[in-house]
C-alpha cells in the first residue's frame, strides 16, 4: 500500500516536472573554465519625446507655410518648404506617423475601448484639420510629404478635362469610407498597406509598393498631385474643412481685374472663373434644380446604406478571424483541406471550433452595423457633389475653389495685380 | 421694433452656418477622443510563448530583411554539442560545415567553449528571421533561442503588417518603456 502511493507521488512529480520544465530538456550546464555568460545587447526603441518634437515641427511647418501663401505669397518658399518636409517628414521620419494614416487611429480609439490611442497620432490628426478651418489647405501645400515628393516632381502641368477630374475625385471617398469602416472594426490599416510613396522614402518596401509609387510618379509628372486628388482620404476631410475657411489664399492680392490670365495656371482645375460675362440664368430653373437635386441626397444616402448593407458580409472578409472561419467551415462541411498558415496554426492551437466561429459573429455583426452607415456616408456624399456641381454662383473675381486648391501658390505669378505689388512687371 | 438682420446675404448665411456644422464635430472629437488617449508610445513585440516559429515573420515585414531577429537566451541554453537549433536533423558530422548548418545564411556562430559544451551566438546582421532555428530549438532543445522585433530597424509602422499576418496573435503592441519581451533574463544595455 505505501509502495504504491510512493508510487503514484512519483509519478506525479515526474509529471509536474515534465508540464512544468517542458522547455528545459537539456539541464544548466556547469562550466569549470570560468566562462561567463554574454551579456545581451538590444537597441532601444525611438525615444517617445522625439515624437512630440515631430508635432512641434508639424506646427512650424504649417505655420510657416501658412505665412508663405498667405502674407508672403512666394511660390519659391512653398518650394523650400516642401523641400524641408519631404527630408523631414519622408526621408528623416520615413512616412510615420502621418496624419493621412491617422484617421485609421482615430477611427480604431473611438469604436474599440481596448485600444489607446498615442495623443502624438490625435494631435497628428487634428492639427492639419484645424488649420484648414483657419486657412484652408496649408497642410497639402507644404506639411505632407506625400504631397511635396508630387509637388516637386509635378514639372509639365497637364489638364485634364472637368468631367474625369469629377469622376476620379469620387474615389477618396469610397477610400475613405472603407478605411474607417476596416479601421473601426480592427481589420485593416489600408491607408498605411496601400501607401504609395513609403517605400521610396524608406527605399525598402514590397515591389509592388515600389512600383505603384514609381507609377504614380511618373503620372504625376503630367498629371499633378494624382495621390492627393484621386486618392488621399485625408484630403476629403481637409476639402470639407478648407471650404469653410476664414481667410483662404486668393488669386490676386487685391481687386481682381479679370483678365483671365490665371484661367489655365492651376493644374488642379481650382480656379473658378468669374461670371461677369456669362448670361444669367433665370432663377425659377436655377431654383427647380436645386430643389430637385436637393431631394436626391436622402434618396442617394437611403440607397447608400441599403446596398453596402447588403454587402456587409462580403466585406467582413478582409478582417482576417472571418477569413480563418470560412476556411475552416469550408474543410468541416465540404472536406476542402484547410491549408493555411493560419488554418494549420488554429488547429495546433485547440482552440475549439464554437470559440472561433463566435469571434466570426461578433466581427460580422460589427460589420453589419458599420458598413450601413459608410454607404449612407457615400450616398450623401454623391448628393452633396451633384448638388454643388448644380449650382451656379455668381462672382466677380477669379477665385481658387476653397475644397480643391492645395495653396501651391502656382497662380500667383500669372496675376497682373501680385506682379505689380512684388515690382515684378 | 426692427430687427437687424445679422448675415449680409444668404450666401454668408451659409458660410457660417456650414463653419460651424464642420467646426463641431472637430471639436467633438477632440474632446471625446481626449479622455481615450495615452501619453506613452507603443511599440511592436512579439510574444515568445505565444510565438509558433510559422516563418511569416520573414516575409510579411515591410522591410527585407525582416526587422525580427532571432534572440539568444544563453541562460536557459544547454550548450549541446548536438545542437538542434544549429544543425539539420540527421546529420552525419557535428561541425560547422554549410551543409550540416540549419542557417540558411550562417548567422549562428558556434564556438568551442570547453568539453562538451559549445557556445552559439546570433550575427543579426545575417539573420532574416526566418525562425528555422528557433523551431529546431523549441522542437528539440532547451527553447533558448527566440524571436524578438528589432527596435534598431523596426519602423514603428502604424500598423504591423506582420501582426495582421501572424496566425497566433503573438505580436502586439507594448509600451517603449518595455521594448522587448525576453525569454528569461537578460540585462538591457544602459
Amino acid at each position: 500500500m505505501d509502495k504504491k502511493l510512493a508510487y503514484i507521488i512519483l509519478i506525479i512529480l515526474l509529471a509536474y516536472n515534465t508540464v512544468l520544465r517542458s522547455q528545459q530538456r537539456f539541464p544548466k550546464p556547469e562550466f569549470e573554465s570560468g566562462y561567463i555568460y554574454p551579456e545581451y545587447q538590444v537597441t532601444e526603441p525611438r525615444n517617445p519625446v522625439l515624437e512630440y518634437i515631430d508635432v512641434f515641427v508639424l506646427i512650424m511647418v504649417l505655420g510657416i507655410t501658412t505665412y508663405i501663401t498667405l502674407k508672403k505669397r512666394s511660390r519659391k518658399y512653398v518650394i523650400w518648404i516642401s523641400v524641408f518636409t519631404l527630408a523631414y517628414f519622408g526621408f528623416y521620419r520615413q512616412g510615420c506617423i502621418c496624419p493621412i494614416g491617422a484617421i485609421q487611429n482615430v477611427s480604431l480609439a473611438l469604436f474599440n475601448e481596448s485600444y489607446a490611442l498615442p495623443l502624438t497620432a490625435l494631435l497628428f490628426f487634428l492639427i492639419p484639420l484645424v488649420f484648414a478651418l483657419l486657412y484652408g489647405r496649408q497642410f497639402c501645400a507644404g506639411a505632407c510629404p506625400l504631397g511635396a515628393i508630387q509637388e516637386l516632381t509635378g514639372i509639365y502641368p497637364v489638364k485634364i478635362p472637368k468631367s474625369i477630374e469629377v469622376l476620379l475625385s469620387s474615389v477618396p471617398y469610397i477610400y475613405l469610407a472603407l478605411a474607417i469602416l476596416f479601421a473601426a472594426t480592427d481589420s485593416h490599416f489600408i491607408i498605411c498597406k496601400y501607401d504609395p510613396f513609403v517605400g521610396i522614402f524608406r527605399l525598402n518596401a514590397p515591389v509592388t509598393m515600389v512600383v505603384f509609387g514609381c507609377l504614380l510618379l511618373l503620372a504625376g509628372l503630367f498629371v499633378n498631385r494624382p495621390y492627393c486628388r484621386f486618392l488621399c482620404p485625408y484630403g476629403v476631410l481637409l476639402g470639407w474643412l478648407s471650404r469653410f475657411s476664414g481667410k483662404h489664399v486668393t488669386i490676386t492680392p487685391e481687386e481682381c481685374i479679370n483678365c483671365k490670365l490665371c484661367k489655365d495656371s492651376c493644374p488642379y482645375n481650382a480656379i473658378l472663373p468669374s461670371t461677369i460675362d456669362e448670361p444669367k440664368e433665370r432663377k425659377v430653373t436655377s431654383r427647380s434644380r436645386f430643389i430637385a437635386f436637393l431631394a436626391f441626397i436622402p434618396i442617394f444616402t437611403v440607397a447608400g446604406s441599403i446596398i453596402t448593407g447588403y454587402f456587409s458580409d462580403d466585406l467582413a472578409i478582409v478582417h482576417r478571424d472571418v477569413r480563418l472561419a470560412n476556411e475552416i467551415r469550408a474543410e468541416e462541411l465540404k472536406g476542402i483541406p484547410a491549408t493555411s498558415q493560419q488554418a494549420v496554426t488554429f488547429r495546433e492551437s485547440g482552440e475549439t471550433l464554437a470559440v472561433l466561429f463566435e469571434k466570426e459573429e461578433t466581427i460580422k455583426s460589427r460589420y453589419n452595423r458599420g458598413a450601413p452607415w459608410a454607404g449612407a456616408f457615400l450616398g450623401f456624399s454623391l448628393g452633396i457633389g451633384l448638388l454643388s456641381l448644380s449650382i451656379r454662383t455668381e462672382r466677380k473675381d477669379y477665385l481658387p475653389h476653397k475644397g480643391k486648391c492645395f495653396s501651391c501658390a502656382r497662380c500667383f505669378e500669372y496675376c497682373p495685380v501680385h506682379l505689380d505689388k512684388t515690382k515684378k512687371l | 421694433m426692427k430687427r437687424e438682420n445679422k448675415y449680409q446675404t444668404r450666401r454668408d448665411f451659409v458660410r457660417k452656418a456650414g463653419k460651424v456644422m464642420v467646426a463641431l464635430p472637430l471639436a467633438y472629437l477632440g474632446v471625446d477622443l481626449i479622455s481615450k488617449t495615452t501619453a506613452a508610445e507603443y511599440v511592436w513585440q512579439i510574444d515568445p510563448l505565444k510565438c509558433t516559429q510559422c516563418g511569416q515573420c520573414e516575409t510579411n515585414c515591410v522591410l527585407t530583411p525582416s526587422a525580427v531577429k532571432v534572440m539568444h537566451s544563453f541562460e536557459m541554453c544547454g550548450y549541446c554539442d548536438l545542437c538542434s537549433g544549429f544543425l539539420r536533423q540527421g546529420v552525419k558530422d557535428l561541425d560547422t560545415g554549410a551543409e550540416v548548418q540549419l542557417c540558411p545564411t550562417g548567422a549562428i556562430k558556434r564556438t568551442f567553449v570547453e568539453e562538451p559544451y559549445f557556445e552559439y551566438t546570433i550575427d543579426e546582421d545575417l539573420c532574416t528571421g526566418c525562425a528555422k532555428c528557433v523551431k529546431g530549438c523549441a522542437d528539440f532543445g532547451n527553447g533558448s533561442l527566440y524571436l524578438q522585433i528589432n527596435h534598431d530597424l523596426c519602423k514603428n509602422c502604424n500598423q504591423c503588417s506582420i501582426a495582421i499576418a501572424c496566425p497566433s496573435s503573438a505580436i502586439s503592441r507594448v509600451p517603449a518603456s518595455n521594448p522587448y519581451i525576453p525569454k528569461s533574463g537578460y540585462k538591457m544595455e544602459e
